[in-house]
């Protein structure tokens, strides 16, 4: 929580940059210093970024979570802007796992998708629960009504994170690869560096991009106000 | 380049596409709110021009 207060006082044009450089070291280390994985090759490289995401889209849903209930307990006036640009910024997250997870189950089962896979369903299911999010949020009169609503389904979903999250330590069948046990990352070395960095790149562009989009927001909103004033 | 970087390579570009999709949207959204500002700006002095109260003079 310190952290993230401290991410938003950087001024954005500088956490932009600190962003896109470390996305370039982390793609430098994905195709130039990670090694070939000894069961799946060359294509284990799609891990980095897609298990990143993966938990940067969590991330985002979590804090759109945080967002909603300091809108429902505190009644922050801007919480429930803060809350609905992170559960947007977890849907986008959302669909770059489907579709890179997709290309990966392509190269490693031979199938782009698989319904037998409790994992990859119910991450779809957390995923199309955030979906409907903005059906909700835009079928109701902007007002308190429409943010009360809003909050409480945002916490509602946050529930579907650890069930997704287990279920690809609970399915019976472990196609989809373990790689974070209780012991631990089943990686070290190399790897392990390479999915640090990648997951810090990702984390801090999906900042970058939250404090993008709000500002777009809050911009948008004082317009809207001035406008009718 | 075999199958396994053909897959690899096009996981990243939808990475680097969806992010560039989303940048672009948002570039848009804000070039839309710098004219509306713009709109603004002009039609405020005109607004208070006629406000203004004509006085006759001498």
């Amino acid at each position: 929580m310190r952290l993230v207060s401290r991410l938003s006082r950087v001024p954005l044009p500088a956490l932009a940059v600190v962003s896109l450089v470390l996305m370039m070291v982390a793609l430098t280390l994905v195709f130039y210093v990670a090694p070939n994985d000894a069961n799946q090759g060359f294509s284990q490289r799609i891990f980095y970024f897609h298990v990143s995401i993966a938990f940067t889209a969590y991330a985002c849903f979590a804090a759109g979570a945080w967002k909603a209930l300091l809108h429902l307990w505190k009644r922050d006036p801007r919480a429930d802007l803060e809350s609905y640009v992170a559960v947007h910024q977890g849907v986008i997250f959302g669909t770059l796992v489907l579709l890179t997870g997709s290309i990966w189950a392509k190269i490693s089962w031979g199938h782009w998708w698989l319904w037998g896979e409790d994992e990859l369903v119910l991450f779809l299911v957390l995923f199309l629960f955030y979906c409907a999010y903005f059906m909700l949020r835009f079928s109701v009169d902007p007002g308190p009504q429409r943010a009360n609503f809003s909050a409480v389904y945002a916490l509602f979903g946050v529930v579907l994170i650890p069930v997704s999250f287990l279920a690809i330590r609970i399915a019976k069948s472990f196609v989809h690869p373990e790689v974070f046990t209780l012991h631990g990352p089943n990686f070290g070395g190399w790897i392990l560096v390479t999915y640090c960095v990648a997951q810090a790149a990702l984390l801090l562009l999906a900042h970058t991009l939250y404090r993008v989009e709000l500002t777009g927001k809050r911009l948008d909103a004082r317009l809207r106000e001035l406008r009718f004033a | 380049m075999t199958t396994a970087e053909k897959y690899v390579t096009a996981a990243y570009c939808v990475v680097f596409a969806g992010v560039l999709v989303y940048v672009v949207l948002i570039a848009l959204k804000l070039q839309r709110l710098e004219r509306e500002v713009d709109e603004l700006e002009r039609r405020e002095p005109k607004a208070a021009e006629d406000e203004r109260e004509t006085i006759e003079v001498g």
